[in-house]
């Protein structure tokens, strides 16, 4: 397994994040040396063992479907860097 | 249309149905629609860190319903995914979804078009969570998000690719918004986008068993959006393979007013949704107990009322299809006959006079205040003779927008038919006095004649006049 400059452009935009050469540089060597850790599982036989999805002894955890209090929009709003109408104004997205 | 009968249409739909829980999918915000923008939000469905969604157990017992009810294989085990993107209307940057263990699978259901049954299989059923909802701000200075529907517990149902036409599309969504309906899981308005579909065509010439390159359509907002931006498509396309040229595989959106698609080049970046389990959510086990359950919750569906109406009140198929395609209608059928034994009757009153004027005024059915005993009760007036047919049709319009009993109606506006023959018989001569040269006509054999004196006695009595009366003593009057 190796990551390459490329990989790591490619996880780079689909996290919307603006990398310099020499952060791509860094991060390849690190997620190669990360990846490569990990690897080391690869080395016990799992042939026979179900994936896991959770590590949790749980299943069937719900709540029934009742309504609770919404939050007061003052608070809901509080964090928006900006509003209009009582609703959260961003970047004009186009179709 | 011609190059449609050399190239054959693939199409698959994809719809998103909402369920209508009273609380969202992982937290206890209202899924009331219309509220005012962001006020049916908390910490949990505007995504803010350290919160915990939990699951509505009422959510998973309508997708087992809905996923049975299309004939699905309900998994023992599932579990819920998150499905990374960056879109404004989705604040916790992914959706949490069902990737490789949906709720159903395999499953199918029959569509009908000119008479003929065909089965459209149904790839998966699975559990997500609505997205919110953006507005865009004139002049491209900003959009505007309301977070009320993000966690609306949302139903994607898959098919496979066995439609072949946009008819085959229109009566696969109609099926499946009746089956929906039935089973109360969702209010399947697509005007309030409860009910939404996409839908992925391609075209092949007949004979190739491989499918050509397809398109994905967004935004078509109707039944009638979705078959004619598929017609659009299907034409569109052919004529790209004819010239020789090659279908780009892209995401197109159906513009309603132009009657168009148009290629969304925002959308073609590579889709890498980065699935993994949502660690916040514990795995779902469904024993065959809890299916027993659920599945003695489902009603007699569509398919199965239709058949009954047939072979119980002996309706011709196409009428038991046309009641069947809504619950609403259909109860209001039922309800009707415990006031009259006439089902054809019924049934052609709701199709001739009820149906044509909810279609004919872009209404549905609770939009009008008729109910199905003042129905009953009003063929029951006619089997008397109290009212005529024609006068019928004045109570049942005055039902409709009044919602009053058929006997007030007709007392209150004196619609009571005169089947008094002294009472006609007045009316007969006072017309056949004032009318020579119509009664000279008839007697000279203009038989047309006499209708018109019919009219004329019908206009005198306000139209409460027998017409049988009517035309059997106007006849012995003119013969003497």
């Amino acid at each position: 397994m190796s990551i390459t400059v490329k990989d790591v452009e490619h996880v780079a935009a689909l996290a919307r994040l603006d990398l310099s050469e020499q952060e791509k540089e860094a991060f390849t060597g690190q997620l190669n040396a990360i990846l490569g850790y990990a690897d080391k599982l690869n080395e016990l036989d799992t042939s026979g063992i179900e994936p896991t999805s959770h590590v949790l002894p749980l299943f069937n955890v719900m709540r029934e479907d009742e309504v609770r209090p919404s939050l007061p929009i003052e608070e809901v709003l509080a964090n928006a860097p900006e509003e209009e109408d009582g609703q959260f104004k961003v970047p004009a997205v186009l179709d | 249309m011609s190059l449609l009968t050399k190239y054959e249409t693939v199409v698959g739909l994809e719809v998103h149905v909402e369920l209508h829980t009273k609380s969202k999918i992982f937290c206890g915000c209202s899924t009331s629609f219309g509220a005012p923008p962001n006020t049916h939000t908390c910490p949990i469905c505007l995504g803010h860190p350290g919160v915990l969604p939990v699951l509505n157990r009422q959510a998973v017992e309508y997708a087992m319903k809905a996923a049975m009810a299309i004939n699905c294989e309900i998994a023992e085990w599932c579990k819920f995914d998150r499905k990374n993107y960056f879109y404004p209307d989705s604040p916790k940057a992914y959706q949490i979804s069902q990737y490789d263990q949906p709720i159903g699978q395999n499953g199918w259901i029959d569509i009908e078009v000119n008479g003929v049954t065909k089965r459209i299989g149904i790839t998966r059923l699975h559990l997500e969570e609505d997205a919110g909802k953006l507005t865009h701000i004139e002049g491209g200075l900003g959009s505007l998000v309301d977070f009320n529907r993000v966690g609306t517990p949302l139903l994607e149902i898959v098919s496979e690719p066995d439609i072949r036409s946009p008819e085959e599309a229109k009566a696969y969504l109609e099926k499946l918004k009746a089956i929906m309906q039935y089973c109360d899981v969702s209010d399947v308005k697509m005007e309030q986008g409860s009910l939404r579909c996409d839908a992925n065509i391609s075209m092949r010439p007949y004979g190739q068993e491989k499918f050509g390159i397809r398109a994905e359509l967004k935004n078509m907002n109707s039944f009638r959006g979705v078959q004619r931006g598929l017609e659009y498509e299907q034409v569109r396309q052919a004529e790209i393979l004819e010239d020789g040229g090659t279908v780009v595989q892209e995401t197109r959106r159906w513009d309603e007013g132009q009657g168009k698609t148009f290629s969304m080049r925002g959308k073609e970046e590579a889709h890498d949704y980065r699935y993994f389990p949502d660690p916040d959510l514990v795995r779902i086990h469904i024993d065959d107990e809890w299916k027993a359950r659920v599945r003695a919750s489902i009603p007699e569906l569509p398919d199965a009322r239709q058949a009954r109406y047939v072979s119980q009140y002996g309706l011709p198929s196409y009428d038991a299809g046309i009641l069947t395609a809504s619950i609403k209608v259909a109860d209001l059928f039922e309800d009707s006959l415990r006031y009259t034994g006439d089902a054809k009757a019924s049934a052609n009153w709701i199709m001739g006079e009820l149906l044509a004027y909810l279609n004919a005024n872009s209404l549905e059915l609770e939009d009008v205040k008729i109910t199905g005993q003042g129905l009953g009760e009003m063929i029951a007036l006619i089997e008397k003779g109290t009212i005529s047919t024609k006068i019928a049709k004045t109570v049942f319009k005055a039902m409709m927008e009044s919602g009053k009993s058929p006997q007030q109606i007709v007392e209150e506006q004196g619609l009571v038919q005169i089947s008094d023959e002294g009472a006609i018989l007045a009316v007969v001569d006072a017309v056949i006095a004032a009318n020579p040269q119509s009664v000279e006509d008839f007697r000279n054999g203009k038989d047309k004649a006499i209708g018109f004196l019919v009219g004329q006695i019908m206009k005198e009595t306000k139209g409460k006049a027998n017409p049988g009366l009517v035309n059997k003593l106007l006849t012995d009057r003119l013969k003497r």
